[in-house]
């Protein structure tokens, strides 16, 4: 039987009737169309499919659409600032290229905007620990990592206001 | 791998959930689902019922009830990593927190649900068991406890019955002076399930010696096993190399490890000898340097 | 023809990837990502058995169900399609989508579900009852080979699909002659690329317009035609879209049975259909498992461990078909000896199938098996010497001066200095220093050893080894193509005719077409319109791109030049010779200030019709179709060809500690040297040795698809399926080296396969020389730390 469930997708509040066993994954894909997260195991180890709840990485396929009302979800596509601009850390990943394929590329980020909104200075352990839960097959990890580090340089670099993390959870107050 | 069809529920109150649970022949219960969802993915798990119990504020807790830390059930495994009291009265559990998982599993995974699924290599019921934690669960009306030592029964076997739900884990808060913990496991890769697994909680007086002791071992066994031999044979004594090793050594001569794809019955049993001495040989280490506080 | 070296304006320049950007916005068209409306879904249902008679399917309940469409089997679509192109003679081993009336591996494709979703699909799947008789099988490679062994195919009479020994020079003289000989066997475990996007396929056939589109996740020659000679379609009814990202392939996503199967349903049913393999379907029935392979190998040396001749014997377990995975016993042939001057091979390729799932093409194509097999005996040779394994190396190497090298299957080395990408490496760790820390290591009580390997990179891909093994194909023709537009407005764009994983090909032909125009090259739209309206390509195959792309779109641009060098002399009214082309402008030699700038020379050739030499075609239109370099010939009798052009070089050291306790090595140290000769993008370069590493890493120590003794895979999903995260990968120092190409047109040569064809043989070296004081070695990969560690227990003499 379908169920009625509203979520709160990067800002703006959906209605979606869904079976109980669609996955959030799969219903932020098909039913809001937001194809950047991505399916890559279905069972929770490769990561592909992170999304932000309430600002924290989470696996989306290990989520029923109907248990994830109420929660403040991000997609890679809360991220950009705008049409054509890129976020710090989106554009950290381009400077190192840190991706190839770009399938892992945008769990990746979100992981690495939540690691920085909590640590604005990551020691490079950190930032490999903050994406151990993302499984990437083409870069090896190198540019990736070097990605967070430098778009936490850049970050530090620019003034913030107080108490502020208004790039990394777009869609809050 | 899509699921098969199922309702879903999301009670609101802990007797609507083991209502539920107990007029449904074909129900389970969810919290955080970072193993139960898996499994229904792949059709091994095919609940036609989902009772999801993760909102029930009641279940979500951490507090001191005398000489015991209580956790409710559906307490976030990411919240462990960060609590104060988690911190201060049970540093082995707190210890253990970053080997579970990676932080996305952490961030929705239960205490309860990592409980209840009782996967040998578990590092929560290792500590459970090392520690003498004891378990609460509601089945219809009536409520119950057990030692989680009588908990575990077998690989993703507990002596939870079908109808009921694990409501609380409380483990004993030590009040010596100079506590030392350790924790060692071995894995193909960080954060994979442990092939061997080994916790070390140790009291020593204000001459190093040791008073108290609980020694435990994981992933090695279809359960976890506390090794109530060796922490007696520690007592009274500085945790010498030689000794921890024989201790350890003669605990382990006579269990059962298991064998599979990842690791032989023999490796088991050899990597427990050697983490568990290491995990022994850290906590006195700690305990030694600790100030009394 | 090649340009020189070190001053070009933006080949070697550390350009952003331009492809990037709309990956980190999560804008990328991945074939899940393509919508039609009308669209069904597909869930396979698969053997349970590794052999089994079909004897008979019960779709009717599956049938009944709400939303399901349809239940096709395999003799339905075998009887209305030709069988997958193999690339053996073996007609007698057909291959299909679906099991026909027999099924040859567990998890084999035996029945599609069609159905309005894809849980609904699932949900039918359940429902189809197979009635199976199991039949014998077998597992091991080495059982399959021996007669009297259950045979996968009946009527192919055994299960060699490949069994030609090659004796390349003066074998057996060599080893009679020879002071030293020794043989070991070492072998190479089934592992695969496994990329994070499973293969997916979205197929619609337009019954007016008489065209099926196809949108795949694809790396695969050939695609197109395969696809329409299965379905027995004109060539023309097939319309591939290239402009479909693809998410990882690394070889494997050759998906041409995925794409026959949705094709034909599509063409059945009359709607769109989406395959979309899930992780199970793909680990066990995606048919994209890598070499499993069994070396002998015998080698005859002199007392300073040169090594004069090697026999060495290979034997794949393909597993239950084979499309072009015995291919990968050939393609090594272009790099039999490795780095090194060995002067006579005996090589004997064998391919046997086996009740295992099908393999495909994994990145390098066979050579990282070989390079691990020929790196060991380099080190065998040099216990069995008790000489140091760097010296022995130095005196077996190809000397620089010695290039251009040819090799005894027939292949000539092209170029390299593999003597000076050592000495960089060895300066970069310290090597004294890393000798020091290993003893350093020991003396706490822990194993340590140090990694090396020296490998080879055959590049640019040529598909001789394809005559070598299968006489009856004679195709020497391997190409790629480009075609640049230039438009009204002044607009560059290039065509490319492929579909990309990552590779950055769009950035890689920006920046040439830029370098020969001298514009910059983000001013340069790269395109990829559908196969219909495209010119050739083998796709990026054989780390070819760099090479073939690269050279296609020179030449392309090289045309456009001079094609405006042309308008813009006739226009002057000087002759050809006086014009000097800069930037897009050309202007008189003699007399600088008259000149035609870009924008001026565009407008004549698309409005100025007046203006245009006598006989120019109006508009700036051009294309390239360039052959692979050094190729297009026959092998000679005695199977010797030149198979790939371009050699790169790597060069691995490492450190690695192993707790003797339990056994789990852990990578201390990474310093790999590479010479890929001019690097186009340094970003792109880094990129693919960093992410062969990783791969390497996994094939080396945790991934492996492990069958048990009843013919399952155990290693399923990724609960059991190792693949490296960041923990595992150690950071890795990169020194570079150019030796250039003098076959291409930079002097570029290809990068794809780097770090992963050396890292295997580097990882089990650095083992080996941890354990080899306790008498013990490892012969195989993956090495497993619980295996590893119960070899050093034994060894020490504990339980």
């Amino acid at each position: 039987m379908p169920m009625r469930v509203e979520l709160n997708v990067n800002g703006a509040s959906h209605a979606v009737e869904v079976e109980p066993r669609m996955s959030l994954l799969d219903c932020l894909r098909e039913r809001l169309f937001l194809n950047g997260a991505h399916a890559g195991c279905e069972h929770g180890v490769c990561g592909a499919c992170t999304v932000l709840i309430d600002g924290a990485p989470m696996r989306s396929c290990l989520m029923f659409a109907v248990q994830a009302d109420g929660y403040a979800i991000t997609t890679i596509e809360g991220l950009s600032p705008g049409p054509g601009e890129l976020s710090p850390v989106q554009d950290a990943f381009c400077e190192t290229h840190g991706m190839q394929c770009g399938y892992c590329t945008p769990a990746m980020i979100l992981a690495a905007h939540a690691l920085l909104a909590g640590n604005p200075a990551p020691t490079r352990a950190e930032i490999v620990e903050a994406i151990s839960g993302n499984i990437c097959r083409c870069t090896g990890y190198a540019q990736i990592v070097e990605a967070i580090a430098l778009a936490a340089e850049r970050m530090r670099g620019v003034n913030r206001p107080e108490g502020a993390d208004a790039s990394a959870q777009a869609g809050q107050a | 791998m899509k699921p098969a069809a199922f309702e879903y529920a999301r009670p609101a109150s802990l007797e609507e959930a083991c209502a539920l649970l107990a007029q449904s022949d074909d129900a389970r219960i969810i919290a955080g689902g970072q193993t139960l969802v898996p499994l229904m993915a792949m059709r091994l798990a095919r609940p036609r019922l989902l009772i999801d119990i993760a909102r029930i504020g009641a279940l979500a807790f951490i507090r001191r009830e005398g000489d015991m830390v209580a956790i409710g059930a559906t307490t976030r495994q990411c919240l462990l990593e960060r609590d104060p009291i988690i911190r201060s009265d049970l540093p082995l559990l707190a210890k253990v927190m970053p080997f579970i998982g990676h932080a996305p599993t952490r961030a929705r995974g239960t205490v309860g649900g990592s409980l209840a699924n009782a996967d040998p290599a578990a590092e929560i019921a290792l500590v459970a068991v090392t520690l003498g934690a004891s378990l609460s669960y509601r089945d219809g009306d009536a409520t119950a406890e057990i030692a989680a030592g009588d908990f575990f029964i077998g690989p993703m076997m507990t002596a939870l019955p079908a109808t009921a739900c694990l409501t609380a884990a409380r483990f004993p808060i030590w009040r010596e002076a100079r506590i030392g913990t350790g924790f060692h496991e071995v894995n193909a890769r960080q954060s994979d399930f442990a092939f061997a697994a080994a916790a070390a909680q140790l009291a020593l007086d204000a001459d190093g010696i040791c008073r108290r002791a609980a020694i435990g071992v994981g992933a090695v066994t279809m359960v976890p096993l506390r090794l109530a031999a060796v922490a007696d044979a520690l007592l009274g004594t500085r945790c010498e190399a030689a000794q921890v090793r024989d201790a350890v050594t003669s605990a382990l001569a006579g269990i059962e490890p298991m064998a599979d794809l990842h690791a032989s019955a023999a490796y088991r049993r050899r990597a427990a000898v050697s983490l568990a001495v290491r995990a022994i040989t850290d906590a006195y280490e700690a305990a030694r340097d600790a100030n009394a506080c | 023809m090649s340009a020189p070296a070190s001053h070009f304006r933006f080949v070697s320049s550390d350009r952003r990837v331009r492809e990037d950007r709309r990956f980190v916005v999560g804008k990328g068209r991945f074939a899940a990502d393509i919508v039609m409306p009308g669209t069904r879904h597909v869930s396979l249902l698969t053997s349970p058995y590794p052999a089994a008679r079909i004897v008979g399917i019960d779709k009717s309940a599956a049938l009944a169900l709400p939303g399901v469409h349809y239940v096709l089997d395999g003799r339905e679509l075998a009887a209305a399609t030709a069988p997958l192109v193999a690339g053996l003679d073996t007609p007698n081993v057909p291959r299909r989508p679906l099991a026909v009336d027999v099924a040859r591996y567990a998890g084999e494709w035996v029945a599609a579900v069609v159905a309005d979703t894809r849980a609904l699909a699932e949900d039918a799947a359940e429902l189809v009852t197979v009635d199976y008789e199991p039949l014998p099988f077998v597992l091991d490679g080495e059982e399959a080979y021996a007669p009297g062994s259950p045979r996968v195919h009946e009527a192919h009479g055994s299960n060699v699909l490949l069994d030609r020994t090659f004796v390349w020079g003066e074998v057996e003289k060599d080893f009679a002659e020879s002071r030293h000989r020794l043989a070991f066997k070492v072998r190479w475990g089934r592992s695969s690329t496994v990329p994070i996007e499973t293969f997916g396929v979205l197929a619609s056939w337009d019954p007016w317009r008489e065209i099926l589109d196809v949108f795949a996740s694809i790396q695969m020659p050939r695609f197109p035609d395969q696809v329409a000679l299965a379905l027995k379609l004109p060539g023309s009814a097939v319309r591939v879209h290239n402009d479909v990202d693809v998410g990882g392939s690394y070889g494997v996503k050759r998906g041409i049975k995925h794409a026959v199967l949705a094709s034909f349903l599509s063409r059945r049913l009359g709607f769109p259909i989406r395959l979309m393999e899930d992780r199970l379907e793909n680990m066990r029935g995606g048919d994209a498992h890598g070499p499993e392979r069994n070396f002998d190998v015998e080698v005859a040396f002199d007392d300073a461990g040169v090594i004069r001749a090697m026999k060495m014997r290979a034997l794949d377990n393909v597993g239950a078909y084979a499309g072009r995975s015995p291919f990968q016993l050939g393609k090594p042939i272009s790099a039999i000896v490795g780095p090194y001057r060995i002067q006579s091979v005996q090589y004997q390729a064998i391919a046997v199938t086996s009740n295992k799932t099908t393999q495909e093409a994994v990145r390098a194509f066979g050579q990282s098996p070989t390079n691990f097999a020929i790196e060991r005996a380099i080190e065998e040779v040099a216990w069995h010497r008790g000489l140091d394994r760097l010296e022995v190396r130095r005196r077996n190497l190809i000397k620089a001066e010695q290039f251009p090298y040819l090799i005894p299957s027939g292949t000539t080395y092209d170029s390299g200095d593999y003597d000076a990408v050592i000495d960089k490496v060895l300066a970069q760790a310290d090597y004294t220093g890393l000798k020091a820390e290993r003893d350093r290591l020991r003396g706490e009580g822990l194993l340590a050893g140090i990694g090396i390997a020296a490998c080879l990179e055959p590049s640019g891909a040529n598909s001789t080894f394809e005559l070598l093994l299968n006489p009856k194909n004679e195709t020497t023709t391997y190409t790629e193509s480009c075609r640049i537009t230039v438009d009204v407005s002044g607009a560059v764009t290039a065509n490319i005719h492929t579909v990309s994983a990552g590779q950055g090909h769009e950035t890689l032909v920006g920046t040439v077409v830029g370098e020969v125009l001298g514009i910059d090259p983000d001013r340069i739209r790269v395109v990829r319109p559908d196969t219909l309206s495209s010119l050739p390509s083998q796709s990026p195959v054989g780390s070819r791109m760099a090479i073939m792309l690269g050279g296609a779109a020179f030449h392309a641009a090289q045309k456009l030049k001079a094609r405006l060098v042309a308008i813009g002399a006739h226009d002057l009214g000087i002759p050809e010779e006086r014009a000097s082309y800069e930037n897009g402008n050309v202007s008189d030699r003699a007399a600088p200030q008259n000149k035609r700038s870009f924008m001026e020379l565009v407008t004549i050739a698309h409005r100025y019709f007046h203006r245009l030499p006598p006989g120019t075609e109006p508009n700036l239109a051009f294309s390239h179709v360039i052959q692979v370099p050094m190729g297009g010939k026959l092998p000679t009798p005695d199977g010797r060809v030149q198979i790939y052009p371009c050699f790169s070089f790597e060069f691995h050291l490492l450190l690695i500690s192993i707790d003797p306790d339990l056994g789990k090595p852990e990578i201390r140290r990474y310093v790999i040297g590479h010479d890929c000769g001019t690097v186009i993008n340094p970003k792109i370069v880094r990129g693919m040795t960093m992410g062969g590493i990783a791969h390497g890493i996994g094939a080396a120590l945790f991934e492996e698809f492990a069958y048990n003794p009843e013919g399952q895979l155990v290693a399923q999903s990724f609960m059991d399926y190792l693949l490296p995260s960041a923990h595992e990968v150690p950071e890795v120092e990169i020194v570079h080296h150019v030796t250039p190409s003098p076959h291409t047109v930079f002097g570029q040569k290809g990068s794809g396969e780097s770090g992963y064809l050396g890292a295997p043989a580097a990882i089990t070296s650095a083992i080996n020389d941890a354990i080899r004081p306790l008498g013990i070695a490892v012969n195989s990969v993956p090495i497993k730390l619980a295996q590893l560690g119960d070899m050093i227990a034994a060894a020490r003499g504990k339980p």
